[in-house]
């Protein structure tokens, strides 16, 4: 069939939708390193502006450190600049078995494979580990490469409302006849950058005989004590059956991510495990930066506690401000604006003032719930917080929804 | 013994609605549509009537719009039997 016009609209029609539906997304174009100062080039043709990042996953400012780019040129020079493989044919070189090696080590599990992103990793594993004899429990609020990953799957899906404890035990309960029970979990969630409660969620698996997953792709570097995630966060290292995370956000930002855990579950994967077996291997300079950003976290947490008192710093101000924001204690601090359009209106304002940062509203986020999500970084300073603070402020005052209380927002602007 | 659309309204309000959610669910509430239950979480209504009624809904029913009001459900029960 040729591209004619009938077809041409077809598509027309369905972006046409999508542009009135107000989803409509646009690349905003960075050009520069990624770091907490970039230089944006928005709308497209317009002059470059200089503004402070406030919604990169960047969570330890290691996306453009020195020791990993170094580390990426030699690991460049070294081993090359692909593969031109898959892992299991001829892609798999000294370096990859090293960084699964410290990744083992650093997640404390039992061993661990590499995917070319961690949307891989969570689209290969449930399929390759479970069957139509098992169930998946997952919370409500689980990340979207999740839901795919389980839709792809034999096993029967349930879920659970967001971290409802009796809610999941219940669903524990419903599915005593099957041959394994996955609770699947994301560590931090992304969107209202709350913590899941992983230590009774082991509890629950123990009583009930089920397995744990948990996706730690906005927690591992940087949530618990030495950054090795929520489960050590709630004390639960070496109980978590199944772990995925990403080399993409905190862990130097480039790309790939990995399912850690039991051996077997691992070995599961490196057999049968579609993403691994029929996609390229993760790129030798990939590879070696992320080892040089391993060996940088683990000798020192000076990163993370510089991101936990930037977050400590940044939630006391915007609530000082009199904004409203979701509590917790992750560097993601969704401030809540419930409105759509003041949503997008607030973050146009925002980045006028040099600020960027993103306003996220159904369906991303539950109707009514419309958003301006941040996330620290330790990229930032001081500095970079006290101006975003200001701008914050400003536009709050503009739309006068300063210390106003959830219902005075609505009724000025509406779910 | 409870109508059928009473035990579908009585668990979707309990399965769906969070702690002091105080918004109103009746038999013709769009559930899907209205932001109550995404296609995601819609696969815990699909086990709940399965295991309740001993009935297995081809993925082809178990559409959202199938599955968008209490009304729908009943409905679609209906061609499984389920009065």
């Amino acid at each position: 069939m040729s591209f004619s016009t009938e077809t041409r609209n077809i598509f027309k029609t369905q972006l046409e939708e999508i542009r009135n539906g107000g989803i409509f997304k646009e690349e905003r174009i960075i050009c520069a390193p990624q770091d907490s100062d970039i230089e944006v080039e928005y709308p497209i043709g317009s002059e470059h502006k200089e503004v402070i990042n406030m919604c990169a996953n960047n969570y330890l400012g290691l996306s453009s450190h020195p020791e990993v780019i170094a580390a990426a040129h030699k690991g460049l020079d070294s081993r090359g600049y692909g593969m031109s493989s898959v892992r299991f044919i001829c892609g798999t070189q000294d370096i990859h078995k090293e960084l699964e090696c410290k990744l083992t080590t650093f997640l404390g599990t039992e061993d661990t494979i590499l995917f070319p992103s961690c949307m891989d990793a969570n689209a290969g594993v449930f399929e390759a580990v479970l069957n139509e004899q098992d169930v998946m429990i997952a919370d409500r609020l689980v990340h979207a490469s999740i839901v795919d990953g389980m839709r792809l799957a034999k096993a029967q899906n349930d879920t659970y409302k967001h971290s409802d404890m009796n809610h999941l035990e219940q669903k524990l309960q419903l599915h005593q006849d099957k041959r394994i029970r996955l609770i699947v979990t994301d560590g931090s969630f992304s969107m209202d950058g709350d913590l899941a409660k992983l230590d009774k969620i082991v509890e629950l698996a123990e009583k009930y005989n089920a397995m744990v997953f948990l996706d730690d792709s906005h927690a591992s570097g940087f949530i618990g004590k030495t950054g090795r995630g929520t489960q050590e966060h709630c004390n639960v290292v070496g109980k978590i059956d199944i772990i995925t995370t990403t080399l993409g956000k905190a862990l130097g930002g480039a790309s790939g991510g990995c399912v850690s855990g039991r051996s077997e579950i691992v070995e599961m994967c490196r057999q049968k495990a579609r993403p691994y077996l029929f996609s390229n291997t993760v790129a030798p300079v990939v590879v070696a930066g992320a080892i040089a950003v391993l060996d940088i976290i683990s000798k020192t947490t000076e990163r993370r506690d510089k991101l936990e008192r930037n977050t400590e710093f940044w939630r006391k101000g915007l609530t000082e401000a009199g904004l409203i924001i979701k509590e917790g204690e992750t560097p993601i601090v969704p401030v809540m604006l419930f409105n759509a359009k003041l949503s997008q209106d607030f973050a146009r304002d925002l980045y006028g003032e040099g600020i960027y940062a993103v306003g996220f509203f159904f369906p991303v986020v539950p109707k009514g719930q419309a958003r301006i999500r941040t996330q620290l970084s330790a990229a930032h300073d001081i500095a970079h917080l006290e101006k975003a603070l200001a701008a914050f402020k400003k536009v709050g005052e503009k739309y006068g929804i300063l210390h106003k209380t959830k219902q005075e927002v609505i009724d000025m602007y509406g779910m | 013994m409870a109508e059928v659309k009473d035990v579908v309204l009585e668990y979707v309000k309990n399965e769906y609605l969070e702690e002091g959610d105080d918004r109103v669910i009746n038999y013709d509430t769009a559930l899907i549509s209205g932001g109550f239950v995404d296609s995601f979480s819609m696969v815990s209504l699909k086990v709940f009537l399965e295991t309740k009624y001993g009935i297995q809904i081809p993925d082809a029913k178990a559409s959202p719009e199938a599955f968008d009001s209490v009304n729908n459900i009943v409905n679609l029960l209906k061609e499984f039997n389920i009065n």
